[in-house]
């Protein structure tokens, strides 16, 4: 049979997020898959070098939205390893609590959006009237549904009190009942199972040689999660089970996700209960001394990276992101490799992308030769002879604008 | 749930049931008691030392001194990003967070907020 390559994207039909993959196809098969990123690149990292560390702060927390307390916690904890500055154990576990309850809300989120992949709606209708119970303390606690903006350099900037405290547990009672419904849901619903069962596999092997991270990986059967690997804020204090699934298919991945809820309701329980008083932050130097740190966090996505290089004064030398889409985003072409179209949404949605976070840096190639880059004043004169290739001149504006300069 | 009579009690229960959504616009809702909304800028407590347009991640904030030891206050309501930075780092407590968050208007021009004086706060028409 003849193959068709077809361009999805760059606004992807069902994520709203710009990315564009190109699907070779043989009828309804697929014989190949790329991902073309670059289309949300902000710039970040270079951003964060013209500002000072506490901006950043709030700059790096805007990479993602829905793991925005993923970033920020990421870049703090490296900048705090930096300056030798030993955060206070509450806020330790503030931290962790934030964390957890982003997990829920971003876990929520997802099984609604999945739902709505496979016609599901229902779901994604009580998925998202459920998170709106998590977003409210969200704002309660922190001051913001997204971007909590609770972190800053050397602890947290709010306190727990104890009515917030009964708050959450109360919230928690209703999602714990609620997710055992969905848990019931998808053990049994079989047109759940149908749709999902063998959609997307991802072999064990495969998501070893592919570096999966996050629920892509548990799902494969790997027990990889930074929570405990490398435990960070107040992980090593808690009690808490890695959730693996051995289906290695998108109906795994929702186990996983759903025993995942269940695990962080009981962790935020038991984190409450254990939180120790005193203090929330200590004074952090505006001027961070010269070094570099890593820092490594388990988003709701997978493990999230942050690098950055300290020389001394209020700015960061150099601030590198790995968001967990990147790291999963290779196993997609795999997951799809010989199966068939209708699969593509749900199998992308399935890592639970997040296309915008990902994009970190563009290189430009000259068109005709690919292996030669473009700097910025190449790519310069090359827009200019486009243009004028094409009748447009910029020449008179260019005056224009220099003379009133 | 392998019975489709399974979900005809749900059918029925939800049938009863007050909706999940409120009526924004109609009906007014309400933030929680720390949220971080609009900030407003007290003048008399302000010692002009510019420690919030520092630390604030968007240079939306502006302080300008005025005679006879007054400061002047101007937020530019589409830079900001909320996130209260400055009201953590004025050494004097003169910004303060709000509840207010419907700060659309319909012009461009209007969307900042200069404080001036004690009492009132004057948004440019
Ligand atoms: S809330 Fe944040 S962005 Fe807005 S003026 Fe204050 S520091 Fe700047
Ligand atoms: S930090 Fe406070 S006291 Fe200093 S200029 Fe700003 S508002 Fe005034």
């Amino acid at each position: 049979m003849r193959k068709v390559v077809i361009p999805i994207g760059p606004q992807h039909p069902a994520l709203k997020e710009p990315e564009s993959f190109s699907v070779t196809l043989s009828g309804e098969r697929i014989m190949a898959f790329s991902a073309r990123l670059g289309y949300n690149h902000r710039g970040i990292e270079k951003a964060c070098e013209e500002r000072t560390y506490i901006q950043d702060v709030y700059l790096v927390e805007r990479i993602c939205g829905i793991c925005s307390h993923a970033h920020s916690t990421a870049f703090v904890q490296a900048v705090e390893e930096i300056a030798g500055l030993s955060v206070p154990e509450r806020a330790l576990y503030i931290r962790t609590i934030i964390a957890e309850l982003e997990r829920i809300h971003s876990h929520l989120l997802w099984l609604g959006v999945a739902g709505h992949e496979i016609g599901f709606d229902t779901l994604l209708m009580y998925t998202w009237r459920d998170r709106e119970v998590v977003m409210d303390i969200l704002a309660e606690l922190t001051g913001n549904r997204v971007n909590y903006g609770i972190n800053t350099i050397g602890g947290v900037r709010r306190n727990i009190d104890a009515s917030e405290i009964s708050d959450i547990l109360k919230a928690m009672d209703i999602l714990e009942e609620r997710t055992k419904y969905y848990i019931q849901l998808a053990k049994e619903e079989t047109t759940l199972i149908k749709r999902l069962s063998c959609v997307g596999i991802l072999s064990h092997e495969d998501a070893l040689s592919l570096g999966a991270v996050g629920p892509t990986a548990r799902a494969s059967g790997i027990p990889r999660d930074t929570r405990k690997d490398d435990p960070y804020a107040a992980y090593d204090k808690l009690e808490f089970k890695v959730i693996t699934d051995d289906h290695c298919d998108v109906y795994g991945r929702t186990l996983v996700r759903l025993g995942e809820l269940m695990e962080s309701y009981k962790m935020i329980r038991q984190a409450l209960k254990e939180m120790p008083t005193g203090p929330i932050s200590v004074k952090a130097p505006r001027k961070i001394p010269a070094g570099e740190a890593f820092s490594r966090y388990e988003a709701p996505r997978g493990e999230d990276v942050h690098y950055v290089k300290a020389d001394g004064t209020d700015r960061p030398e150099r601030v590198k992101v790995r968001a967990p889409t990147l790291a999963n985003l290779q196993t997609v072409a795999k997951m799809l490799e010989d199966r068939q179209l209708a699969d593509l949404p749900i199998v992308i949605a399935a890592i639970d992308p997040c296309f915008s976070c990902t994009d970190r840096l563009i290189s430009l190639r000259e068109p005709k030769k690919p292996d030669k880059t473009l700097a910025w004043e190449d790519l310069r004169a090359y827009s200019i002879e486009w243009y004028r290739a094409r009748g447009i001149d910029f020449t008179k504006v260019n005056r224009k604008i220099s003379r009133r300069n | 749930m392998t019975r489709p009579g399974k979900m005809i009690r749900l059918v029925v229960e939800t049938f009863f049931k007050k909706p999940a959504t409120t009526l924004y616009p109609f009906k007014k809702v309400e933030m929680p008691a720390n949220f971080r909304g609009k900030i407003i800028f007290k003048p008399h407590l302000c010692i002009g030392c510019q420690m919030c347009m520092k630390d604030c991640p968007s240079g939306a904030i502006k302080i300008t001194k005025l005679p006879n030891k007054k400061f002047e206050c101007e937020i530019s309501l589409a830079k900001c990003i909320y996130c209260a930075q400055c009201v953590d780092s004025c050494p004097k407590k003169a910004l303060e967070s709000t509840k207010e968050f419907e700060l659309a208007v319909l012009d461009r021009k209007n969307l900042k907020a200069v404080f001036s004086d004690d009492t009132k706060e004057t948004s440019p028409e």
